[in-house]
């Protein structure tokens, strides 16, 4: 039996107590007959590990970009304890073998739970569904379904999807992209795109796609999950949707929580991001989205890039942003003028994240649930050097920001991944077995 | 001034500087001697990733009459075409010896991009980036109007338009303002030097909240040239792409609502010169009639353009007379 107790802890920035650990779970304090390791977390704000329903791992096919062991350690340092794999790979997950290949890998790096998304559409052609009930069954157990990076346009298609996953308790997250209106885009279109030439995606490109699918989803009964919104109009038909009951949920990024279009005066390809950065009035919806509870996640959209799609003109570059390691210290910064406290971090990049996805193990320090936790120091001074960080990608476009927050500590079902904001050993997965031993 | 990449980095200062210096240059235009030996060892490189033989056949002449040397990069078939990087080429002409760069690129922001990559160090003038900007021939544009305006010949040498602005003075610019550099470089450095800008088009090819642009805008043609007495008419080039994508429903269409027809040329004032970037759709957005009529400045546009073309690489790699007394 391996133990671990976390001492004098502010539990969700409050009460501060110990919190204990045994066999990958936690349990009562009293429970705990041998402490075995200590982690001293005085000053310490304790949540629970962070789950992210969107990262872009690059493997199989881009392992230049990123792999599964490169992200699932930027994953850890970021104190995240599950992460979503996005399919659009090469070759796109959109069979069983492509996910349980990619579930095996996590399992084998051991730095994160890394829970692989299946593609919708074959090859996300958006032409005819993937096997998803193959990959459902499968060892990877896959219950969200995106063909992100596209969208599935075809409406007809959609509606079969959302109705089909019905099967599995499934869902499916769609890249929120009407494709015609968004031909040849560049950056947001608005003000800025038309002085700065450059073709514009209008909000309407997603809101469009975004009031359609609630509709289809209120239709057919089932779950649709919005990725990376990022517009105020979208804001509002989510918040219309959830008024009415459909069952829709909402994820926004960190970067769309703090930047706006202005930053692409730069022609810096680092601003480069599909759907794009937006205005100033669309920050300040999307944060009070995610205040109210209209937005319901955090995603990071992490999509790392080599330098060579990224070191060129504008109108060449690919678009992506990496954001894993600065997810936490973004979000705080970025709702540091609403009544946003640890319980909403916790919630926003946890315990709601692990329930929409169906984790039972992830998003809660309650005892007997899995053991995944983050300690976080909240008076930190920081300021971001993507050179430091482990993922592959440096694509961040944070570089040089001075935040307050800082992972210290992240506990992976009872091993600690990542001591003093360094990554330590994996976990014993990666000789077999389970998450819990 | 240390790149020249939008015409709203010059100030009605640098403007009207670089207008005199043009006025200087075009003196050089009716010399036997073509020639002045300012630039001599100096190379300037013509980095052109989008062909124009127009442009390029301009910039060239303008660097041979300042004696520089001049290297013709066409990316066209090269080893950008075969993926080398932006980047390598850059550092490949920086370590060449290049002293400045002239660029024409489909991409919008790419200058932009050259000048503040630290991959090559010289000053970049922009030659035409995408749907962004091309401030020589907004300045062409500008030097020519200033001078028609004067009542003075519209190219070749000539005195009196030195020290002036375009204050007092309204310029049409007609068509698609949506897709054109030449629009957006234009809007700027008219309104730099005073003139009052009306933007004329169809809605489809205007900008995205155009209404915050410093211009009046009409989705009228004939609305326009009743409201105002223009000084000059610039007619843009309508691409043969934009025919087939619903922008206006077909090209007779748009010749009727928005082309410089023999009628709408014979309502306009005796005065209003005619301009165009070049090349011209004849018959389409402009009617042979204004094209060959004597108020048409369109040659002018061409001959200044090399004037304008010699004051930008002049003041680019000598800098101005205050900058070298310092
Ligand atoms: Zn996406």
């Amino acid at each position: 039996m391996t133990s671990l107790l976390i001492r004098n802890a502010s539990v969700l920035g409050g009460e501060v107590r110990d919190l204990a650990i045994a066999d990958g779970r936690f349990v009562e304090v009293e429970a705990l007959a041998d402490p075995g390791r200590v982690i001293d977390a005085e000053g310490l704000i304790a949540l629970p590990g962070f789950v992210d329903l969107h990262t872009h791992l690059r493997e199989p096919g881009r392992e230049d970009a990123e792999t599964v062991l490169t992200g699932s350690q930027s994953a850890a340092r970021g104190g995240y304890t599950a992460v979503h794999a996005m399919a659009n790979t090469a070759p796109v997950a959109d069979t069983a073998g492509v996910v349980e290949q990619v579930w095996n890998l996590g399992r084998e790096a051991g730095w994160t739970e890394v829970v692989p998304i299946g593609a919708v559409t074959v090859g996300q052609q958006g032409e005819q569904l993937a096997e998803l009930g193959a990959m459902a069954r499968s060892a990877a157990d896959v219950r969200i379904f995106s063909d992100d990076g596209h969208c599935v346009a075809d409406p007809l298609l959609m509606r079969r999807a959302l109705e089909y996953v019905k099967t599995f308790d499934g869902i499916i997250a769609q890249h929120s992209q009407e494709p015609r209106l968004t031909e040849g885009a560049q950056m947001n279109e608005g003000i800025v795109s038309s002085e700065l030439g450059l073709p514009g995606w209008p909000a309407v490109a997603e809101e469009a796609i975004i009031a359609r699918d609630i509709l289809l989803a209120e239709h057919v009964g089932s779950r649709l999950h919005v990725c990376h919104l990022s517009t105020r109009g979208s804001v509002e038909l989510v918040r219309w949707a959830k008024s009415r009951g459909v069952a829709v949920t909402a994820e926004v990024t960190p970067h769309h929580l703090m930047l706006t279009d202005e930053l692409v005066r730069s022609y810096d390809p680092l601003y480069k991001v599909n759907p794009p950065l937006r205005t100033r009035a669309d920050v300040d919806a999307v944060r009070a989205g995610l205040a109210d509870g209209t937005i319901d996640v955090i995603g990071t959209d992490h999509a790392p890039h080599t330098a060579e799609h990224k070191c060129c003109e504008w109108t060449a570059a690919a678009m992506g942003m990496v954001g894993m390691e600065t997810a936490l210290a973004i979000v705080v910064e970025a709702m540091r003028d609403h009544d946003f406290g640890w319980s909403d971090v916790a919630r926003v990049m946890s315990s709601r994240p692990a329930e929409i996805s169906g984790l039972p193990e992830q998003g809660s320090l309650a005892p007997g649930r899995g053991a995944n936790l983050v300690l976080v120091d909240p008076d930190a001074a920081v300021r971001v050097d993507p050179n430091e960080h482990a993922t592959l990608g440096r694509n961040n476009p944070f570089a040089g920001f001075e935040v307050s927050t800082r992972i210290v500590h992240t506990v992976l079902y009872g091993h600690q991944v990542v001591a003093d904001g360094s990554l330590t050993t994996a976990h014993p997965i990666t000789e077999g077995g389970s998450w819990i031993v | 001034m240390r790149h020249l990449l939008s015409t709203t980095d010059l100030t009605r200062d640098d403007a009207v500087d670089l207008l005199d210096v043009a006025e200087e240059m075009a003196q050089v235009s009716e010399r036997e001697v073509k020639k002045l030996p300012v630039l001599r060892g100096r190379t300037v490189v013509n980095l052109f990733f989008e062909d124009s033989t127009r442009t390029r056949l301009s910039f060239e002449a303008a660097a041979k009459r300042l004696s520089a040397d001049v290297i013709n990069f066409s990316a066209k078939g090269s080893s950008v075409s075969k993926g080398e990087s932006l980047q390598d080429t850059m550092q490949t002409l920086a370590a060449m010896g290049a002293d400045a760069v002239v660029v024409r690129h489909a991409g919008s922001g790419t200058p932009h991009r050259l000048a503040t990559s630290g991959w090559i160090d010289v000053p970049i003038l922009n030659a035409g980036d995408g749907t962004h900007e091309h401030p020589t021939q907004a300045l062409l544009d500008s030097f020519t109007l200033r001078r028609v305006r004067g009542g003075l010949p519209a190219s070749g040498p000539a005195e009196g338009a030195r020290g002036t602005d375009l204050a007092g003075s309204t310029v049409a610019i007609v068509g698609d303002i949506l897709h054109s550099r030449v629009a957006r470089s234009n809007v700027h450095l008219l309104n730099t030097l005073g003139a009052q800008v009306v933007l004329i088009g169809p809605p489809t090819l205007m900008p995205w909240g155009v209404e915050e642009w410093p211009a009046e805008v009409f989705y009228d043609y004939d609305d326009a040239l009743a409201a105002h007495e223009f000084d000059a008419v610039m007619m843009l080039r309508v691409q043969l792409e934009r025919m087939h994508q619903s922008f206006f429903p077909n090209p007779r269409e748009y010749t009727r609502l928005w082309g410089l027809t023999p009628q709408r040329y014979r309502a306009l004032p005796g005065h209003t010169a005619i301009m165009h970037p070049g090349p011209m759709n004849r018959g389409f957005e402009i009617c042979a009639e204004a094209a060959d009529s004597p108020r048409a400045v369109v040659l002018s546009q061409v001959a200044n353009g090399v004037a304008v073309r010699m004051a930008a690489l002049y003041r680019l790699l000598m800098g101005t007379e205050s900058e070298g007394r310092s």
